[in-house]
């Protein structure tokens, strides 16, 4: 077997509560469909049979029971349940099921919807025979209006520094500037090697990795990481330019020689010793490739230990991490594939204007005289008439009275919409109710259970 | 004059080509009296009175060759497979054979006649040998039967140089489909990788694939069909991390050992025979990533060899590590120890003060010059290098960090880097059974000057790369590379950036070229022979046949 994928669905969705409070965040509709269904059903199109799923028992339960994810995921997915509450990082979850992984993993996120073409991590991965492949994309501007945000949006500040080499393939540096006190520094070792470097800050991490098997029996040896993407990652590629001891050189000083020891002992299990080590040596002595040219040294500086990294430019890539993510996937998310727009289940009446990219679930209900564009409506959602639905996120179970006006919200689950109400960007939250001939523009409307205890 | 010529005409052509198919090589006579055929076909009737003096000549060729008596029986069988004769014939012949139907309305009606009689003998004969050859010019076919029979050989032609030929697509394509490992699932199987982009019309008949569309794209992911290191190679092959004859072949040898490894023999199977056909569709994506090289044919031909010679009562755990020991072995002695035997027999050959010119990167050619240098040999070397693979920085760089003097050219500047060298170094990438030298392209250029100013051209080649085939021109068969690769881009401009939307332009890049045995001075080779004239290839050949 050649590599197992691994779906990390336990992610709590910190940055966007008011959507998760009650529907945990693996389980947010995106166009009427599960978040997770998209990460599986990546997997399943490229050739997957099996993915080991990570995630917590409530989100266990709601997958057994959603239809989407028991007809459209055909993938035997092995399911590992962790405790909700307990601080796991994704390292620790990684650690947690290391009896099961067998050969080098693919580590996924639940939050990502894509189209890229997955070959092309996965052949970096293959070809130069690396320790780390993962993908990154170009950040695309939001330009929606986001329910509920009060003034400018804040400028970035958590920005993330990616170096690569010249090819743009090679990742020599990754930083994030939280932990860039003074400055970035670049060690000389990596200018020797990599005289030019790219920097690039608009990326955006797809959290999706490929990583050789060695690497997570390293983890299992250090329990002090506990993120892949904060510590995991950034320690891989600071280890590709850490001097190496490749034969254990007799030192004088002793503290010096147990400090090596653990170094070259680090190095030895992060290193792959293939069964046939020599012959591969062989074949790259006798290979006249370089990976680089102007100095002296061979393919890949000698170093054992290669992070890749493939950056997309073109195409959809978007993490599911924010409410504005949340918003923008849900208008794209469907080019992803080809389903009707419109459910056959759903009843709708002939009198009703219904814009072309607008998604109606399952057993739908949208009554005469209503108007419904750009927006996506959920299963079991009821629509009296004279409705105009605009550039909004409906979920499922919602029930719309007759006269409202909804534009550029998000109506959670099982929301109730009295007659008459009006309103705009707002975010109404799980089984709320809006009184009818409501006014609300740019309100974030959620239950007082769920506001913070101070 | 005119009538006889007419009526020996078709005769004469039987006859050079029954010579041919005798696996004589052509004298020189019989190739100048072929190329002037071939030009005469090509002018107009003007040259009648040429085409009759050349009769003359001819007529006295049979007199000379064997008694007449033998001629209708070799006719017949001749007649039986003109079309897929070798005819190594110079350019010329790929131009000439299309002006042959201009020429037609010009001729008299007999020679006509006798034209389109010899055309439906060889049409019929094609169709019987299964290959369709509609008039194009036809590839060299794999001689493998040994030169002195002489047998009604029925030639058939590999399908790599046959790509212009839909029919021939199309069998590839099933032949993949059938290729399946045996027990998948019908949908299972080894993808075809499409060609990419405008073919220069000689070389149409190759494929010509493109770096950016990976085999692996058709592949999933986590590869089933395909071993998962047999998937790593051909990706390696593709992208040039791993070139060069030895490093495939060393690369190739270690995925199979660890297909080997992990290869069960299914219940009511016998090893011998389901590891090779478990092998085959292996063969095949490889061959899709790359064109196989010559030195891994004889690697897998040895390898299936081993592998169906494994007694059925051997137990599994032993036939495997039999065949492990067996691969190891190989890779020893055929690579290894044959690069330090070749460095013994060539460091000989070089003297203190010697200016030697080598080009591109051949492991080889660096592994003996790097021990000549541990030998305190004082010498200095001239690297010459070329687009688009730019091979020769490498090498310069092993040399180098070696500690060895070293001048750097371009090819451009090699008749004027000539005169101060006094001995030519070559690898190869394959060594022919006519005493051809095929190797990275630019190699026959090399050759070609060093001979025109009197500097010997040596040759180094391992006994595993040579080869059964025959070739005596580079359009025939080689492997074409991405042709994105000779678009550079210089101070900001790619002027090449949209070629194809170019509808008169191609780009070529070339792989490989075939060098006469007449530019190469020496062949330095191992298996105890040291030194021996290309020529002699074909004996090699014959003695290593005959030990195994």
């Amino acid at each position: 077997m050649e590599l197992q994928a691994v779906l990390m669905a336990a992610g709590g969705g910190s940055r966007m509560t008011d959507l998760t409070y009650n529907t945990p965040k693996p389980m947010l509709p995106v166009g009427n469909k599960p978040l997770m269904w998209y990460p599986l059903n990546l997997l399943e199109r490229v050739g997957f049979e099996e993915v080991i799923v990570i995630t917590t028992k409530e989100v266990q339960k709601m997958m057994s029971t959603d239809p989407k994810m028991k007809v459209d995921v055909k993938m035997k997915l092995d399911v590992v349940c962790i405790q909700e509450d307990g601080d796991m990082g994704t390292a620790d979850a990684l650690r947690h099921i290391q009896q099961k992984i067998k050969t080098d993993i693919l580590v996924m996120s639940c939050d990502l919807i894509t189209d890229v073409a997955l070959h092309e991590v996965v052949d970096l991965f293959r070809a130069h025979n690396a320790t780390l492949a993962m993908l990154m994309s170009k950040a695309h501007e939001f330009t929606e209006t986001v329910p509920g945000q009060k003034g400018k949006k804040k400028t970035a500040e958590q920005r993330d520094f990616v170096g690569v080499d010249q090819s743009g393939k090679r990742l020599l540096f990754m930083a994030n500037e939280a932990d860039l006190e003074d400055g970035l520094s670049v060690r000389k070792s990596i200018m020797r090697k990599h005289p030019r470097m790219h920097i690039k800050t608009g990326l955006v991490d797809a959290h999706l990795y490929c990583l050789k098997k060695a690497v997570v029996d390293f983890l299992t040896e250090n329990k002090s990481i506990s993120s892949i993407r904060g510590e995991l990652v950034p320690y891989l590629v600071r280890k590709q330019f850490s001097k190496t001891t490749d034969s254990p050189k007799m030192k004088d000083d002793a503290e010096d020689q147990t400090q090596k020891k653990n170094d070259s002992s680090t190095n030895h299990e992060l290193l792959i010793s293939s069964r046939d080590e020599p012959l591969l040596q062989l074949a790259q002595e006798r290979s006249c490739w370089n990976d680089h040219h102007g100095d002296m040294s061979e393919a890949y500086h000698g170093g054992k230990l290669r992070c890749y990294v493939h950056i997309m430019d073109q195409g959809l890539c978007y993490r599911v991490n924010t409410l504005a993510a949340f918003i923008e996937a849900n208008r794209l998310a469907p080019k992803l594939f080809e389903e009707p727009a419109v459910h056959p289940s759903a009843v709708i009446s002939e009198r009703c204007q219904m814009g072309s990219d607008s998604i109606i679930g399952a057993l739908c209900q949208v009554a005469d005289k209503t108007s419904i564009k750009r927006s996506t409506i959920g299963n079991s959602t009821t629509v009296k008439e004279k409705v105009k639905v605009t550039n909004s996120i409906i979920m499922h179970g919602v029930t719309i009275e007759e006269g409202c006006n909804i534009q550029g919200s998000v109506i959670c689950s099982n929301a109730v919409i009295g007659r008459g109400a009006d309103l705009k960007y707002c975010l109404v939250g799980n089984g709320q109710r809006i009184e009818p001939e409501a006014e609300r523009t740019n309100e974030v409307i959620v239950g007082t259970d769920q506001l913070m205890e101070i | 004059m005119a009538d006889s010529g007419v009526t020996e005409g078709p005769d004469k052509k039987e006859e050079i080509d029954r010579a041919k198919s005798e696996g004589k090589e052509l004298t020189k006579e019989e190739k100048q009296r072929l190329r002037k055929e071939k030009k005469q076909q090509k002018k107009n009737k003007e040259k009648k009175d040429d085409k009759a003096s050349q009769e003359s000549e001819k007529e006295k060729k049979p007199l000379s060759s064997p008694p007449p008596a033998s001629q209708p029986p070799p006719q017949s069988t001749t007649q039986k497979a003109p079309s897929a004769v070798p005819a190594p014939a110079p350019v010329s012949v790929p131009a000439s054979e299309a002006p042959v139907p201009a020429d037609k309305p010009a001729k008299s009606k007999a020679e006509l006649k006798a034209e389109r009689r010899a055309r439906q003998e060889a049409e019929r004969a094609s169709k019987q040998g299964k290959k369709g050859e509609t008039g194009q010019q036809a590839a060299t076919s794999k001689q493998k039967a040994p030169p002195n029979e002489l047998q009604p050989v029925v030639k058939r032609l590999p399908e790599h140089i046959q790509v212009d030929n839909p029919d021939v697509l199309k069998k590839l394509a099933k032949k993949l489909e059938r290729q399946q490992t045996p027990g998948q699932v019908a949908d299972k199987q080894i993808p075809l990788r499409m060609d990419y982009g405008y073919k220069v019309s000689l070389f149409s008949h190759l494929h010509q694939y493109s770096r950016k569309a990976p085999l692996t794209q058709q592949v999933s992911i986590p590869s089933t069909v395909i071993h998962p290191a047999v998937v790593r190679l051909g990706l390696q092959y593709s992208q040039g991390i791993v070139t060069g004859s030895n490093a495939r072949s060393v690369a190739l040898l270690h995925a199979f050992k660890q297909v080997i490894r992990d290869y069960t023999t299914p219940p009511n199977e016998e090893l011998s025979r389901d590891l090779v056909n478990k092998l085959k569709p292996y063969i095949s994506f490889l061959n899709q990533c790359r064109p196989l090289s010559a030195s891994m044919g004889n690697a897998i031909k040895y390898i299936k060899k081993e592998i169906s010679n494994i007694p059925s009562q051997c137990k599994e755990e032993e036939a495997k590590s039999k065949l492990l020991n067996c691969i190891e072995c190989y890779i020893n002695e055929k690579i290894i120890l044959a690069a330090k035997a070749i460095a013994k027999s060539a460091i000989e050959k070089i003297s203190d003060g010697d200016v030697i010119l080598i080009y591109g990167c051949s492991s080889l050619v660096n592994h003996i010059l790097c021990e000549a240098f541990e030998k305190s040999r004082k010498f200095r070397v001239i690297v010459v290098d070329s687009r688009p693979r730019l091979e020769g920085r490498e090498a310069l760089r092993r040399l180098v960090q070696k500690g060895i003097s070293c001048t750097y050219v371009l090819i451009s500047a090699v008749s004027y880097v000539l005169p101060e060298v006094s001995k030519v170094f070559l690898g190869a990438h394959a060594l022919l059974a006519n005493g051809y030298v095929m190797s990275r392209v630019g190699t026959s250029q090399i050759a070609l000057v060093a001979k025109a100013f009197n500097v010997p051209v040596l040759v180094c080649c391992e006994t595993y790369k040579f080869c059964e085939r025959v070739q005596t021109d580079s359009f025939v068969s080689n492997e074409l590379d991405d042709p994105d690769d000779l678009i550079v881009t210089r101070k900001g401009k790619t002027h090449l950036k949209d070629w194809q939307e170019v509808p008169s332009l191609g780009l070529l890049n070339l792989v490989y070229d075939v060098t006469p045995p007449d530019f190469v001075d020496l062949v330095i080779t191992d298996l105890g022979l040291g030194m021996i004239p290309c020529t002699s290839v074909p004996v090699v050949l014959r003695v290593k046949n005959v030990d195994q």
